[in-house]
């Protein structure tokens, strides 16, 4: 990935180091060769030329074209994880990284990744705008609060990266960096084995379930008041207003923070709004637990 | 010896001729003129004032960068420091610095004009331009403000505990001023210019400040507006870009750039029209390509309305949409493009002369065509991703507006210094200021694209050491680019009082401001100019088509 | 005041110096648009994103009100327009009468404007200071009313910048500055006049009138 992004910068610095040279030497040359040699010296007038104006127009717009479309592809490429990646949810507060892979284990402004393996992020904040940089990955992304904003890599060499916070924050803004750690995935198997870790991730987001009452209503027996949540992630919903959504992490998140936003096709909304009693990790957790819930038949044995 | 008379006879001359500095002399004369030139005058010492203000928070930034560690401030008085700075220097001197003082006393005379179309606004423009300083100043003494001159939300509207009102609103009042200056120079240069002055006939200087006019009518209300709205999400806790209530702090950034990316061209249009006057005149030829250079002018103010979103290309905008930005940010570059071909074709077979004014106008040329390739790298999506945020993108729109608009700024001061003050600036210091700004400059900020390039992210109070040997260099660049600015402050102050008279025409130049007396009498000209040769006719010949 | 003193110094005669003024004004709205097209903007998105709570909030405006203030501000148009007619033809006492008129309309339209916002105080609707929304989007309401506030408030200090010119026309016709040959400055307040109308009329079913059908 970063190899990509680098072949087009060293195009971008080629065209435009040949751009440059041939402007400063134009201007250097003119400027000696043309030099006034009497005071009284007047010299000939041009008025321009449309041939010259077409060609200095046209040709650099297309190399511009180049660039674009160019930029556009990796932009592009970049912006979709692939399927299977591995995935690991980032919470941005003033000033540092919490980052939670799926097992459990928990990371405050370090990550642990294996090479070779897609890793995809998936990143809420707390308070402000922050923005996770991994320099040597060539990646970026704003994580603004209010949404979910995911970004992707797949490291190639073990080794420490720089993890910064790209976006303005406040205070301790330039304090809000870290460590990527890339190791090798037997490495990384004896790191996830390690301590540090309170259950997997749909473990404690199990519990959350149970305790803030959401499997009063949310029940996997029968019917409840409230939609059964089994094999509901990565589902399309149908809603009472006729519109039909995809059950992801954006649609669930919202469905906690603020559930009279959509409501599901035959119910009715009796949800209260659990904005600012649960944690964006909280909220993350739970939407682990709803994941699992797809994934196995598990969910069916609660109650 | 005996014969020698009392007063030497330039002194004599100016003696008699009165001009607008000594028709009257009383602070009221100055404070309540509605002169153009006494105007113009006022806006030059105030944005000095601010630009050294600025120019101190730059120093004690870069002082600060010196070491990886924050070591001379603390980080929260960093982030004041550097916000100060952006504040300061875009809203307070880019934006009015050649249109307001420039344009100010060049274009009533350019035109062949007694003055602007509303010479009363234009004072009050000024005293706009004063009361933003003021509340700006305010911020400052009272603590400063540290949400970075793009007041992002929410940290602007609520998580920040400083002057962000006080700030905003001098921004906003400042804005207002801006509004007016540009109002009064769209209506002036539509209905004051002399008979014969038609509009292939101006100035290309004009035509550069009709499009900057353009941006700052049109854009700096929206900018106002988006203020106002921060302003009372600040003031009423309400949630108009705040997530927590319903809003969206996203569109709080793509109103922001609706006018800030317009802004920015704001800050550099003037800069190109001083050269293209500059350019013909030290090289005794009219501009190349005449109806592109004036179009291009026009060109990018219209374009420069619709690449806002390329300052979103990692917010989480969509993927379209920043593709849709980005094609538009190349159509951008191709007016900006001609500019710098048309003038390099005009020094061809020209007969330069090295002048203080010329030597900026090399430098612009060296510096804005670096700095506007490398806004070719920012707009590539892919890469964009990369270097946004980082010292790269400080790196380039320093190139820009400093090594672009500043150099043509105390280009354009030099070029029209005579005029304004009627004396002669001491040439070899002169010149040696602009090698020292020219070196200066490109030490400083050079070293910023690589720095952005490894990934150092701008707004960094402390750095990881690696970064340092490249902050070290942009460091010292800043101090010599330091001694660069102060040099001219002071011999161009030395020259009003110890500096040779200047004639009415130092350089040879056409314009119509070059034909009236310098200093200029009170309204310009003795009787309206009736204009019946192109502006840029610098030979007898006729002009020859290619 | 005679027609040579109503010409300014910088300019050569009173053709270009009306030309100038009237262009001036124009490119003022222009900017007062932008001005204006920023809140539209805004409004626009949240109310694409929160069609229902915009629905519900407004049914909590008062729309006889805004129908009557519809009708008094498009008088007071009416009014201003013979008023610049009046000024063109010299008739000094005309212009007087319908200047006065026009603010009087202007001032019935501010009082009514008043009593709404007392109506939304009243009734705890009024964002940041004193809400107490309740219902199914309380907090997408709280946000219409922001804008509700900030546009009309928007709308309303122009009504009073207006009112003060007018004030300032009423006194020069008084003097007795105009005349057939000079009445600019009414001609200019007329356009400015007309233009802060003309955002009442874009607002008036935007915040009063648009969301009325979408059902509960």
């Amino acid at each position: 990935m970063s190899g990509e992004v680098d072949a087009l910068y060293i195009f971008l610095l080629v065209v435009s180091g040949i751009m440059t040279v041939a402007i400063f030497l134009a201007v250097t040359v003119f400027a000696v060769k043309y030099r006034r040699r009497s005071p009284d010296e007047i010299p000939k007038p041009f008025a321009g030329s449309l041939l010259l104006e077409t060609t200095w127009s046209v040709v650099p717009f297309l190399v511009m074209l180049v660039m674009c479309a160019w930029g556009a592809k990796v932009y592009f490429d970049n912006s979709v994880p692939p399927k299977g990646a591995l995935e690991i949810y980032v919470v941005g507060h003033q000033w540092m990284w919490k980052l939670q892979h799926p097992e459990g284990q928990r990371e405050i402004n370090e990550l642990h990744v294996p090479t070779g393996r897609p890793i995809k992020l998936t990143m809420a904040t707390e308070d402000v705008i922050h923005s996770f940089f991994i320099p040597a990955f060539r990646i970026k992304k704003d994580v603004v609060p209010g949404r979910y904003s995911d970004i992707w890599f797949q490291a190639t060499k073990p080794g420490n990266y720089h993890l910064f916070c790209a976006e303005y924050c406040g205070n301790s803004h330039s304090a809000m960096i870290g460590w990527i750690h890339v190791m090798e995935p037997a490495d990384y198997e004896r790191w996830l084995s390690g301590p540090g870790g309170m259950g997997s991730m749909a473990s404690v987001g199990e519990r959350l379930f149970q305790q803030m009452g959401c499997s009063t209503c949310h029940r996997f027996d029968v019917q409840g008041r409230c939609p059964n949540l089994t094999g509901l992630y990565g589902r399309s919903v149908e809603l009472k207003d006729g519109r039909t959504v995809i059950a992801n992490d954006s649609y669930i998140r919202e469905s906690i923070l603020n559930p009279k936003a959509k409501i599901v096709y035959g119910f009715d909304n009796i949800m209260p709004t659990f904005q600012g009693q649960i944690s964006e990790e909280g909220v993350l957790q739970l939407i682990a637990y709803i994941k699992s819930l797809s994934k196995s038949d598990r969910g069916t044995n609660v109650q | 010896m005996s014969a020698t008379p009392l007063v030497n006879p330039n002194e004599q001359a100016s003696i008699e001729k009165p001009n607008y500095l000594n028709a009257e002399h009383s602070i009221k004369s100055w404070l309540m003129t509605t002169d153009h030139k006494r105007i113009a005058i006022l806006y030059l010492i105030s944005i000095t004032l601010f630009f050294f203000l600025g120019g101190l928070f730059a120093v004690l930034i870069r002082i600060e960068l010196l070491t990886p560690v924050g070591d001379l401030v603390s980080s929260d008085m960093y982030n004041r420091l550097f916000t100060m700075h952006g504040i300061i220097m875009v809203f307070l001197f880019l934006v009015p610095s050649i249109p307001a003082v420039l344009g100010n006393f060049v274009i009533p005379m350019m035109i062949g004009a007694r003055d602007l179309a509303f010479p009363k606004i234009n004072l009050l423009s000024w005293y706009l331009y004063m009361a933003g300083g003021i509340f700006t100043l305010y911020a400052v003494v009272a603590g400063g403000v540290d949400t970075g001159w793009t007041f992002y939300t929410p940290y602007s509207s609520t998580y920040s505990n400083s002057y962000v009102l006080s700030a905003a609103t001098g921004v906003f009042i400042a804005g207002f001023s801006s509004i007016l200056t540009g109002l009064n120079f769209i209506v002036s240069i539509h209905k004051m210019r002399a008979p014969g002055l038609t509009w292939g006939k101006l100035p290309l200087f004009i035509w550069s400040l009709y499009g900057t006019s353009l941006i700052q009518v049109l854009g700096t209300p929206v900018l106002a507006i988006t203020l106002t709205l921060l302003g009372i999400e600040r003031f009423a806790h309400v949630g108009i870009f705040d997530p927590a209530l319903g809003g969206d702090p996203v569109l709080f950034q793509h109103m922001f750039w609706f006018y800030s990316h317009p802004a920015v061209y704001i800050m550099i249009l003037p800069g190109m029209g001083v050269v293209s006057e500059v350019v013909a005149c030290f090289a005794r030829k009219n501009v190349f390509g005449y109806g592109f250079v004036a179009g291009s002018s026009i060109a990018i103010a219209v374009l420069g309305f619709l690449v806002w979103g390329h300052h979103l290309f990692v917010s989480g905008q969509s993927i379209y949409a920043g593709m849709v930005f980005s094609v538009l940010s190349y159509f951008v570059a191709v007016p900006s493009a001609i500019k710098v071909f048309n003038w390099t074709a005009t020094l061809h077979r020209g007969s330069i002369s090295y002048d203080t004014p010329m030597l900026y106008a090399f430098g612009f040329i060296g510096l804005f065509t670096i700095g506007g390739l490398t806004g070719l790298f920012l707009a590539s999506l892919g890469f964009d991703v990369h270097v946004t945020d980082t010292y790269f993108v400080i790196a380039h729109f320093h190139y820009v507006m400093v090594g672009g608009m500043v150099m043509a700024y105390l280009g354009g001061i030099h070029f029209w210094w005579p005029k304004i003050s009627g004396r002669m600036y001491p040439e070899g210091w002169a010149k040696l200021a602009a090698l020292t700004v020219f070196l200066g400059f490109n030490l400083t900020f050079f070293p910023q694209f690589i720095l952005g390039y490894l990934g150092m992210p701008r707004r960094y109070h402390a750095y990881p050491p690696e970064f340092q040997v490249l902050n070290v260099m942009s460091t010292a660049g800043a101090s010599i680019l330091a001694v660069g600015y102060l040099m001219p402050l002071i011999y161009l102050i030395w020259s009003i009082k110890y500096g040779r008279r200047a004639p009415a025409n130092p350089w040879g130049a056409r314009g119509l401001e070059w034909e009236t007396s310098s200093p200029p009498p009170t309204y310009n000209f003795e009787e309206t100019p009736i204009v019946t040769e192109d502006t840029f006719k610098y030979s007898r010949e006729e002009v020859e088509v290619v | 005041m005679s027609e040579a003193t109503a010409l300014k110094h910088q300019f050569d005669d009173l053709e270009q110096q009306k030309e100038s003024s009237t262009m001036g004004m124009w490119i003022f709205l222009a900017t007062e648009i932008m001005f204006f097209g920023g809140m539209f903007t805004a409004y626009t998105m949240y109310r694409y994103l929160y069609p229902e709570a915009f629905g519900e909030a407004s049914r909590h405006m008062n729309v006889l009100v805004g129908t009557i203030n519809t009708a008094v501000l498009i008088c007071s148009s009416l009014t201003m327009a013979l008023g610049v007619r009046a000024a063109q033809l010299g008739e000094k006492r005309m212009v007087t009468r319908l200047l006065l008129a026009t603010m009087f309309l202007g001032l019935v339209f501010l009082a009514l404007k008043g009593y709404e916002y007392h109506e939304h105080w009243v009734d705890q609707m009024a964002p940041g200071f004193n809400y107490a929304m309740v219902g199914q989007h309380p907090r997408e309401i709280e946000l219409l009313f922001c804008f509700y506030f900030i546009m009309t408030g928007m709308h309303a200090l122009h009504m009073v910048i207006g009112e003060c010119l007018l004030t300032h026309l009423v006194i020069q016709n008084h003097r007795g500055d105009f005349s057939a040959g000079y009445y600019s400055p009414v001609d200019v307040v007329g356009l400015y006049w007309h233009f802060v109308d003309l955002v009442w009329i874009f607002l008036f079913p935007l915040l009063y009138l648009i969301g009325q059908h979408v059902e509960k």
